[in-house]
């Protein structure tokens, strides 16, 4: 049994309930003893790209501050921004004097600096491997035709890219490791407009339009996020005339090819049997 | 007869140009207009000014790129930061031009929230929205 600590954030006990209770019962199976943090607070959402913003930084660092009192050296996280907003900012206490000033507004404790953060596609690459994946799986996909969708805060900026920014394959290879077919297409990689959702309804309809035509484009039964913003956003900001191809959270398939129950995907895979079928 | 020819970015320093830099810690004299970021930003088609003009704006020291539409459009995805040639990331130029706009209290229109938002939306939002 591997123990990691773990940090869900907001949408993960809320709207994304469905891939916390999928992917740590798929963790579980994988052997994992998750460790939630203990009064884990809000991560920000979003990172400040100004330098005179020291005070944003206080509530990812209190974070890994709780990280560094359970004694362990990474923390895991599933949602695409919180894996954002703390890793970034991680990386910007990494500078002395940042942390420095930053540890007075948490006295009287101090981060020390050197908490890893990685997502979920991290490890699962890069821990667990796809051809455990492969072996831990009890219930394939069918071939479920899924559509990998990754959004921005995964690839982008270029130093906290979970994989290539240019042409990931990390999701892809998830999918086809639980026995679906993984669809790319041109749009998987393009933001969604994320809070302009509320700001900018217009601007985020018109994204979100053109990713599910783009999915659609390539086959796709289904579309696969890590992000609960940008699964917001596909679900409940499409024009009129939109394909409509459902969002699932990585964590639902990972729990239905584990064996555990997910009636999102369930639905889903019956129909890719039966079109299989009728094609034999 | 031979003069001498001197090229330094002095002259050129605007102090709106020296802040947006102080802010964003992007060098805006690095970007040589090749266009990439708005060939390639997804929002670019609902801004009142493209990702490189933008920029322009800030190399000229012109106070009018405070009032663009173009900030507020930006989603903070990075696309442009990823492509562009010279290593500008502008979408930290953006939140620049966001930031010193709400100190010098200009802000977008107000919105009326159409639905319930998730709160990762709508800290997302605020967060922007405050300097």
């Amino acid at each position: 049994m591997k123990t990691i600590a773990y940090f869900p954030g907001c949408a993960l006990k809320d709207q994304a309930r469905a891939d916390e209770t999928g992917t740590l019962g798929a963790l579980a199976r994988l052997g994992y003893e998750i460790r939630e943090i203990p009064r884990w607070n809000c991560c920000g959402t979003v990172f400040s790209l100004v330098q005179d913003d020291l005070m944003r930084h206080v509530g990812p660092v209190r974070n890994l501050l709780r990280v560094q009192a359970m004694e362990e050296e990474k923390v895991l996280t599933l949602c695409a921004m919180c894996y954002g907003t703390l890793a970034r900012s991680a990386h910007f206490v990494e500078d002395p004097e940042r942390l420095r000033r930053i540890n007075a507004f948490l006295d009287p404790d101090a981060y020390q600096g050197g908490v890893e953060v990685i997502h979920l596609l991290t490890l699962l690459r890069d821990e667990v491997g796809y051809e455990r994946l492969a072996a831990e799986t009890r219930r394939p996909l069918n071939g479920l035709r899924v559509a990998p969708y990754y959004g921005c805060v995964l690839l982008r900026p270029r130093p906290f890219a979970v994989d290539d920014p240019d042409s990931p394959a990390a999701m892809e290879r998830v999918v086809e490791a639980l026995g679906g077919t993984a669809v790319p297409f041109p749009e998987r990689t393009e933001c969604c407009g994320t809070h302009l959702t509320v700001t900018r309804k217009d601007v985020v309809e018109e994204r979100v339009g053109r990713i599910l035509r783009s999915a659609r484009g390539g086959g796709a039964d289904a579309l696969v996020v890590t992000c609960p913003l940008c699964h917001f956003n596909l679900e409940e900001r499409r024009p009129a005339g939109t394909p409509d191809l459902p969002v699932l959270y990585l964590g639902q398939l990972l729990a239905w090819a584990m064996g555990e129950d997910d009636p999102g995907v369930a639905s889903l895979v019956g129909r890719a049997a039966v079109s299989s079928e009728a094609v034999r | 007869m031979a003069s001498e020819l001197r090229l330094s970015r002095a002259g050129l320093e605007a102090p709106f140009a020296r802040r947006v830099e102080e802010l964003s810690g992007e060098n805006p004299y690095a970007c040589y207009q090749c266009g990439k970021c708005s060939a390639g930003c997804p929002f670019a088609d609902h801004m009142d000014a493209l990702p490189n003009q933008v920029l322009r704006l800030v190399q000229l020291g012109d106070e009018s790129a405070l009032s663009l539409s173009a900030p507020w459009v930006c989603a903070s995805c990075h696309a442009c930061g990823v492509r562009c040639p010279k290593g500008v990331d502008i979408a930290r130029t953006m939140e620049a031009l966001r930031v010193l706009a709400l100190r010098k209290g200009i802000t977008p229109a107000p919105v009326r929230p159409d639905r319930p938002y998730p709160q990762i939306a709508l800290i997302g939002a605020y967060r922007k929205l405050t300097p």
